[in-house]
């Protein structure tokens, strides 16, 4: 029986407009050596895969308790490279006095923030994260979440924090009219959960990036572009943890119905 | 082929030591749909031949890892028929259980006959077992390399599966040199970096890159460890992320030669000779 799908894909040719990489960090990784995470490096990666620029967190942040001082150092690093690398510095909600950094990052002019919930041990349903989202939507600034750096089966027995979880994702998401929020590295089951558990116009607001989110044979990616739209996901590499040549890959193997599906442009927000 | 059905993967042969098919029995409503998309993919990619095997019925009537012997040769009936039907770019794997010896042996032979050549190992047993042993003489009786199913790094008991992990399989391997086991999917879960270690000095274990694991620097470990001539490419059920690793190999600093040997010519030596003739682009029905 043919499935009767909410999204039909307009054909396009393949994208040639300019792409940025919304999933992108500087810095080491606590739980293993990362090759080289350096601005300079990144730079040529993105020239490299034919990337027009990248928002950029600062990774040991989301370890850090405070991550005060380290988006000192992802704007300073970034700083020479300002014409395409944006940095998305990271704020704790849950920090005392958190709105004076806060306001201090979009004096900045930064296109987002990043926050980092299952790292600082907030729950699903944590308010100083609504609070923060709603934020962001008042400073017309987008909110960045992460649903892993790693997978699961290979984490550093330290490294007990565990996934975004959908409920967390929907936590910010309801009741949401006006702040873009972006999650990085979700697969299709943290997807579907949220999506479907939102309102049409809570979902409008709601982007996914296509890093961790499988091709052939499963066909997971195709499936979404046409389920819930290709307008609602945004690229993303997960550089320096993972290759960047994935989600390039993973559009070059969607199937003819859905091969050239413009993804959403944050370089427009 | 014209310029816009150039293959994603480059021009060359490019060798999958690692798919996995799907059949009617096995409990996935969907498995003709998976199929096709392994040769769509597999076309776009520019994959000459996929190595390919079926673990029982993928856990309908056992479990995946546990197969019972009936289960075990109605997937290899079902791997058989695929790659008699699609014998232009599917070769395949003899799957068995060590538990059953003597369903084992004689499912090795039986299969070879039809045209297996190779065998796989997946969990039922840890790779250090004495019941591997006589597979083992099996297969390099025949020149069968053996793929091996492999958690990187066992620190635990992983549920619904006895794993073995690189230092398990360089065991094995150290007791039978003259057998190649290709170590599966580097990618595919558990710590990388244990298994390079485990097997940078085990010249009959090589490495399959499968997975849809795709860490930076996983590929520069592997290549650093043992040489792009004990490197296999492989995809398992992420052909996305085979893809990348390709497009990764080309800027890591391997020489043309290596990624061929990579890329084919690695798996032409380990496996039976003439298992893959020159062939033209396949056709589907």
């Amino acid at each position: 029986m043919r499935r009767a799908f909410s999204h039909r894909v307009r054909f396009r040719p393949p994208a040639r407009r300019a792409v940025i990489d919304i999933n992108a960090c500087i810095g080491q990784y606590p739980y293993r050596h990362v090759p080289h995470p350096d601005p300079d490096v990144l730079v040529r990666v993105l020239a490299r895969e034919g990337l027009s620029g990248a928002w950029v967190g600062h990774l040991p942040s989301a370890f850090h308790r405070d991550p005060s001082a380290g988006n000192d150092v992802l704007f300073a690093a970034l700083e020479a490279h300002a014409d395409r690398l944006r940095a998305v510095p990271c704020i704790r909600p849950d920090w005392p006095n958190w709105e004076r950094a806060f306001a201090s990052c979009v004096d900045r002019r930064v296109p987002a923030i990043r926050a980092y919930p299952p790292q600082w041990g907030l729950g699903a349903d944590d308010a100083s994260m609504r609070a923060l989202a709603a934020a962001c939507g008042a400073a017309g600034v987008a909110l960045v979440l992460t649903a892993r750096f790693e997978d699961l089966r290979q984490r550093h027995w330290m490294d007990q924090a565990g996934d975004l979880a959908a409920a967390a994702i929907r936590n910010v998401a309801r009741g949401n009219t006006r702040t873009r929020i972006v999650v990085c590295a979700a697969g299709r089951g943290t997807i579907e959960e949220t999506h479907w558990g939102l309102t049409p116009e809570e979902r409008e607001l709601v982007f996914w990036d296509i890093s961790w989110i499988w091709g052939p044979p499963e066909d997971e990616l195709a499936m979404l572009f046409r389920t819930i739209g290709a307008q609602r996901f945004v690229y993303g590499t997960a550089w320096p943890l993972r290759l960047t040549q994935t989600p390039r890959a993973n559009l070059a193997l969607l199937p003819d119905d859905v091969a050239g599906a413009a993804l959403a442009d944050p370089s427009a927000w | 082929m014209t310029p816009a059905a150039a293959p994603l993967a480059g021009p060359g042969p490019l060798i999958d030591v690692h798919a996995h098919f799907f059949f009617a029995d096995c409990g996935r409503a969907e498995w003709d749909s998976l199929n096709r998309a392994r040769f769509r993919a597999g076309d776009r990619i520019g994959i000459t031949y996929h190595v390919a095997s079926i673990l029982g019925s993928w856990g309908r009537w056992s479990p995946t890892y546990f197969a019972s012997p009936a289960d075990t040769t109605l997937g290899n009936d079902a791997m058989q028929a695929i790659a008699t039907h699609h014998e232009d770019c599917v070769r395949w794997y003899v799957a068995v259980n060590p538990n059953d010896t003597r369903h084992a042996l004689a499912e090795i032979d039986r299969r070879v006959e039809g045209g297996a050549i190779g065998v796989k190992l997946a969990a039922a047993r840890r790779a250090d077992d004495p019941l591997l042993d006589p597979i083992a003489e099996r297969a390099g009786a025949g020149g069968l390399p053996i793929l091996h199913h492999i958690w990187q790094h066992r620190r635990r008991h992983w549920p619904s599966q006895d794993a073995s992990d690189g230092v398990d399989l360089a065991r094995l391997a150290a007791r039978h040199p003259t057998v190649s086991f290709i170590l599966a999917h580097i990618g595919g879960g558990g710590d990388y970096a244990h298994t390079f270690a485990a097997v940078r000095d085990v010249p009959n274990v090589y490495l399959d890159l499968s997975g849809s694991g795709v860490d930076r620097g996983m590929l520069d470990d592997a290549y650093a460890a043992v040489g792009a001539h004990r490197l296999l490419w492989g995809a398992d059920i992420t052909l996305c992320t085979g893809l990348a690793k390709l497009w990764a190999l080309e800027v890591i600093g391997l020489t043309s030669d290596e990624l061929a040997d990579v890329r084919w010519r690695n798996a032409s030596r380990i496996f039976p000779p003439g298992a893959f003739p020159p062939t033209s682009p396949p056709r589907r029905d």
